[in-house]
């Protein structure tokens, strides 16, 4: 079964109290730290896909109009509490397995070598039912 | 001509003697992880000359020569190495491990293949692991084609192989058919094995899309593989009659969309004749035979169901009393679940509901939308409209399955009209 880690960054923390405010020899270890564990990930057979998402500064909001023309607009907004940093993609066979990942990402150095403890939506893909329904 | 090799008349004849091969080849030189990829090369190999050359006289000979050539030059490789590094424990000299006579008896083929799958289907390994191991190794397909079936990058399949492999290696499993003790355990890992890869073929568990044929043949070509090699056995011979009566449906299954279509709706013509006279064939000589287990009893529920020329002909009594014993057999609340839509059909949805009723508390259930969907089924057969819309659209909101959401929401909607 495959899930989608979805790891969420508060829209306050973004620019004024996030990564960019720690020491670098904090910011280097939270860097080792991911790459590490998409090293990890990727040695164990778990990892389907994996990426990081720009800012939200830079977002647009796209809805179509008359005749499926785009019509784009800025946003996320500045007020939103929270924006989709990164995913990951993981198959496993359970989804206790998926939660210790989740768990691990979660508890990624932060500031001073703290783990961070940020939230991971762990949301399982959707797939076939099974053969008898 | 260039570019990928076309299939030719001896792609299925390389899938079956790859695992042959690879017991031959472990036979002689006994390390497991190596000798598969050497077989792997040499399947490939073959796959890319015998279109252009022709298949050779001795195609399993050749095979075998050619993967042990891949292992006396792994091995040579590895002891440079281990000279490089000043090692002096010194494995058997690669002259004493020349490839095997091109015409050694092919009596130890068949046990070798069993003891492959025993070896790939370990408990000790993870059931995606084991899956994976078990095509490869014994299934002859490429890393690349497994990982088309799972939906995977190849790099994240050729991981998982090799930590299997690494698995193996290091559980220090012998190559040998499992002893009388760990028998019966070990053959139900096996089997296991070999439903879950039938499954992820007939209801694709991953994508948008049903059925991914190619995974249930695959299933199906290796229980009848272990059934050759275990012709007495009356769970083997269950196993392959499930497979069968159920993909026997398969045609019948969807509609032109994909969208799902119930045992009940599904337009029987469809249904293959011939996989449904083999299935009922092989369950009815294993019933036969008096050691009943799970899968004789889930093939003989299936057999039911494809016997019956429409929908309202089926036996349910028969199906109810089925779900009896295999409840008595199996700790699978989803058996219960089915059970209740069996009471339902004999005794009336009240029976059916009042069944469901000892489900509520088990944990295993738990906000499962399987239970919601059986119970909605039973409400609209009770003719509690509203309560089952509410029950439809629960399971709705719950089930990971596309098709099944859709299946459940229009279902909603036909009841609100």
């Amino acid at each position: 079964m495959k899930y989608m880690l979805m790891m969420h960054a508060s829209g306050a923390g973004w620019k004024n109290a996030g990564i960019g405010t720690w020491p670098p020899e904090d910011i280097r270890a939270h860097i080792a730290f991911m790459k590490r564990f998409a090293e990890d990930l990727h040695r164990s057979g778990d990892l389907v896909a994996a990426e990081g998402l720009a800012g939200p500064e830079e977002a647009k909001i796209v809805r179509a109009r008359a005749g499926g023309v785009p019509e784009i607009t800025d946003g996320p907004f500045a007020e939103s509490k929270e924006f989709l940093a990164g995913y990951w993609i993981v198959d496993v066979d359970s989804p206790d397995q998926a939660y210790a990942i989740a768990a691990r990402a979660s508890a990624a150095p932060g500031r001073g070598g703290v783990p961070i403890n940020i939230p991971i939506e762990v949301r399982e893909v959707m797939s076939a039912p099974p053969p008898e329904m | 001509m260039t570019g990928a090799p076309e299939p030719f008349p001896g792609e299925h004849l390389l899938r079956d003697l790859a695992p042959q091969v690879l017991g031959a080849v472990i036979r002689r030189f006994g390390d497991f992880s190596a000798a598969e990829d050497a077989v792997q090369e040499a399947l490939i190999a073959a796959a890319r000359q015998w279109p252009l050359e022709g298949v050779p006289d001795n195609p399993r000979g050749w095979l075998i020569h050619v993967a042990a050539r891949r292992m006396t030059d792994h091995i040579r490789a590895e002891l440079a190495r281990r000279r490089r590094e000043a090692f002096v424990v010194m494995q058997a000299p690669p002259e004493q491990q020349l490839a095997p006579a091109a015409d050694e008896a092919a009596a130890l083929d068949q046990d070798d293949t069993l003891i492959l799958l025993f070896m790939c289907c370990h408990p000790a390994l993870s059931r995606s692991s084991a899956i994976a191991l078990t095509l490869r190794a014994v299934g002859g397909l490429t890393t690349a084609e497994i990982a088309g079936a799972f939906l995977v990058p190849e790099a994240t399949m050729a991981q998982r192989i090799s930590r299997a492999k690494q698995r193996v290696r290091s559980s220090g499993v012998a190559f040998r058919l499992p002893g009388s003790d760990e028998r019966v355990e070990r053959l139900g890992a096996l089997l296991h094995v070999l439903y879950l890869i039938f499954n992820e073929g007939y209801a694709t568990s991953s994508g948008p899309e049903l059925q991914r044929t190619d995974l249930s043949n695959e299933a199906i070509r290796l229980a009848r593989l272990v059934r050759n090699q275990m012709p007495d056995d009356g769970e083997v011979a269950g196993l392959l009659a499930l497979m069968l009566l159920t993909d026997a449906r398969r045609q019948a299954r969807t509609g032109l969309e994909g969208e799902l279509i119930p045992l009940a709706q599904q337009d029987r013509s469809l249904w293959n004749r011939e996989a449904i006279a083999e299935g009922v064939a092989l369950v009815t000589w294993a019933l036969s035979r008096g050691s009943i287990g799970t899968y004789q009893l889930q093939a003989a529920i299936a057999a039911v169901h494809d016997e019956s020329p429409r929908a309202e002909d089926t036996d349910w009594p028969q199906i109810l009393a089925l779900y009896g014993l295999l409840e008595r057999m199996s700790e699978n609340p989803m058996v219960t679940l089915n059970h209740a839509i069996a009471l339902a059909m004999v005794q009336g949805p009240e029976a059916g509901l009042r069944r469901l009723e000892t489900l509520d508390t088990d944990p295993r259930l738990a906000g499962h939308h399987r239970l919601d969907a059986v119970r909605a089924h039973l409400l609209e057969m009770a003719g509690d409209r509203d309560g089952a819309i509410a029950h439809y659209l629960e399971a709705a909101a719950r089930t990971a399955s596309i098709p099944e959401r859709n299946y459940l929401n229009t279902r909603a909607a036909r009841l609100r009209t």
